[in-house]
C-alpha cells in the first residue's frame, strides 16, 4: 500500500503542477473569458454603486473576490504565438510592449487586491474601491485593444 | 508658323491656368467675420466634443496636460505619417500670434494664414460646418491656454502627396460646410447633429473613404479601416453589431463612462473620445444618442 499511496502522491504532484500549463493551453480563449467574467462582477457592482439594488455586503465582496480571481493568472495567457486566431483582440503591442502591458496588469491586480483586502462594509466605501477598479480600465484598452468587428 | 502647331501648347497653358486657378487656397475676409463677444464656456464644450486634445496634446496626455497642446501626436494614414502641430497660445512655435480671422480660414476652410492648404488628416472638412461664431468661441477658450515653445515636426509623406498645391482639387471634390444627413425636425435631433457631424467630426473616423482619402457620404458612419493599424472603426449605425443591439440610455452611458451595455470598457482610439465626451452635459450626450439611433442602417463599411 505504501507504493499505492507514493504513486497518488506523485499523481497529485504532477497533476498540480501540470494543471496551470494544461489550463494555459488555449490562452486566447482563457482570456477572453477573464475578461467576461471582469465584465459580469463590475456589472453586478454597479448595480449596487448606481442604487439600482440594495448594497449587500457579501455580494460586495463576491464582487470582489470574482475580480480577483478573474484576473489571478491574466499575464501568463499572452505567450507570444498567441498573437491572432481565436478572434483576439489583443493589440500587437502587449507584445512590442510587454513592459508596459505587464506594468497594467500588475496595477490592476493590485487595485483588485487592495478592495478585497478592505472589505467594504457599506456602499460609501465600496463605491471608493469600485470607482479605483474601473478606473484602471480604460488607459490599459486604449493602448493593448484591437476592436475586430 | 502653322497655326494648328499653337493649339497643343494653347490647351497645355489652358489646362495649366485652370488648375491653377481651381486650386488656389481659399480664404474669407477679415471684414466678413461677425461682430460677436466670445462665449468662453462655448468653447469649452467646443473644445471638448472638437477633440483638439486628442490630436494636438502629446500622446498619453491626461488630466491637465491635456491642455497643453504642444503637438507631435503621430497620425498613421494610407497617404503617411501626419505629425499634429503646435496649436498652443505661443506667439512663436503655436497660433498665439493669430488672429481670429485665420483661425477660422484653418477650420474651416483648411487654408494656413501663409496662404497655404492644410492637409485634411486636420478634418476641417467637418469643422466647415459649424457655425462661425462657434468657432470664434473656441478661438478664445485655446487662446486662454498654456503656451508651449516645441517645434513643429514635418509630416512624413511620399510624392504625388507632398504637393499641398493639389489639395485645393481635393478640396472640390470634398469640402463642403453642409451637413451630410437631412434636416431633422426636433432641436434635439438638431444639436445632436450638429454636435456629430460639426465639431464631433465622428464620421472621419467611422465612415469610409474612397482611394482620394475622401468619405464615402453613401455609408456614413457605416465603420471603416482603422487607418492606423490593425482592427476596424466600428458600425454606429443601426447596421453596426454592437450598436443595433443599444439603447438610448446605452449610448449615453458609454458616452459618458466608456462601459457598454456589458460592462466591457472602451478601448482604442476611443478611449480618448469618451474622455472628451465624458466633459459634455448630459443634453448634449442625449442628442448625440438620438442622432446616431436615427442614422440610416447601413451595412458595415468594411470587410473583415
Amino acid at each position: 500500500m505504501r507504493s499505492m499511496s507514493m504513486m497518488l502522491a506523485t499523481m497529485m504532484v504532477a497533476g498540480s503542477v501540470g494543471f496551470p500549463a494544461m489550463a494555459a493551453d488555449n490562452p486566447i480563449a482563457e482570456r477572453q473569458e477573464s475578461m467576461k467574467s471582469v465584465g459580469k462582477a463590475v456589472k453586478a457592482g454597479a448595480a449596487m454603486v448606481k442604487g439600482q439594488v440594495p448594497f449587500e455586503q457579501d455580494a460586495a465582496q463576491k464582487t470582489l473576490d470574482d475580480l480577483h480571481l478573474a484576473m489571478a493568472n491574466y499575464g501568463e495567457l499572452f505567450p507570444v504565438g498567441t498573437e491572432t486566431g481565436g478572434e483576439t483582440e489583443a493589440s500587437p503591442k502587449i507584445w512590442e510592449d510587454s513592459a508596459g502591458f505587464d506594468e497594467k496588469v500588475t496595477q490592476f491586480q493590485g487595485v483588485i487586491k487592495t478592495a478585497v483586502d478592505s472589505s467594504p462594509a457599506d456602499l460609501d466605501a465600496y463605491k471608493i474601491a469600485f470607482g479605483e477598479i474601473t478606473g484602471s480600465c480604460k488607459s490599459c484598452h486604449e493602448n493593448y485593444r484591437v476592436k475586430k468587428n | 508658323m502653322h497655326k494648328a502647331a499653337l493649339v497643343i501648347p494653347g490647351l497645355l497653358l489652358i489646362g495649366v491656368a485652370s488648375a491653377w486657378f481651381l486650386t488656389v487656397p481659399k480664404t474669407i475676409a477679415d471684414a466678413a467675420l461677425p461682430a460677436h463677444e466670445a462665449d468662453l464656456d462655448n468653447g469649452k464644450t467646443l473644445f471638448a466634443i472638437g477633440g483638439c486634445a486628442s490630436c494636438h496634446a502629446a500622446e498619453g496626455s491626461t488630466d491637465d496636460a491635456r491642455l497643453n497642446l504642444e503637438g507631435g501626436h503621430r497620425l498613421d494614414t494610407p497617404f503617411g505619417v501626419f505629425v499634429a502641430p503646435n496649436i498652443s497660445s505661443d506667439q512663436e512655435h503655436g497660433i498665439g500670434a493669430w488672429r481670429p480671422v485665420d483661425f477660422v480660414n484653418a477650420m474651416q476652410m483648411g487654408t494656413s494664414p501663409e496662404g497655404e492648404h492644410y492637409y485634411p488628416a486636420f478634418p476641417y472638412t467637418s469643422y466647415a460646418k459649424m457655425s462661425q461664431t462657434d468657432v470664434l468661441d473656441l478661438w478664445a477658450y485655446l487662446q486662454t491656454l498654456p503656451a508651449s515653445s516645441r517645434a513643429n515636426e514635418p509630416h512624413e509623406l511620399a510624392f504625388p502627396f507632398t504637393i499641398r498645391r493639389s489639395l485645393g482639387a481635393w478640396k472640390q471634390l470634398y469640402l463642403d460646410d453642409a451637413f451630410v444627413t437631412a434636416g431633422p425636425n426636433e432641436p434635439i435631433l438638431e444639436r445632436g447633429r450638429y454636435l456629430a457631424e460639426a465639431p464631433g467630426h465622428c464620421g472621419e473616423c467611422h465612415s469610409p473613404r474612397d482611394l482620394l482619402g475622401g468619405l464615402d457620404l453613401t455609408q456614413w458612419m457605416a465603420g471603416a479601416p482603422n487607418p492606423a493599424g490593425r482592427g476596424i472603426v466600428p458600425n454606429i449605425t443601426k447596421g453596426g453589431i454592437d450598436i443595433s443591439q443599444w439603447s438610448e440610455a446605452d449610448i449615453v452611458e458609454y458616452l459618458t463612462s466608456g462601459f457598454t451595455p456589458d460592462y466591457d470598457m472602451v478601448g482604442g482610439s476611443m478611449a480618448d473620445v469618451v474622455t472628451n465626451t465624458s466633459q459634455l452635459s448630459d443634453e448634449d450626450r442625449v442628442a448625440l444618442a438620438r442622432y446616431l439611433l436615427a442614422l440610416p442602417e447601413r451595412a458595415n463599411g468594411y470587410s473583415n
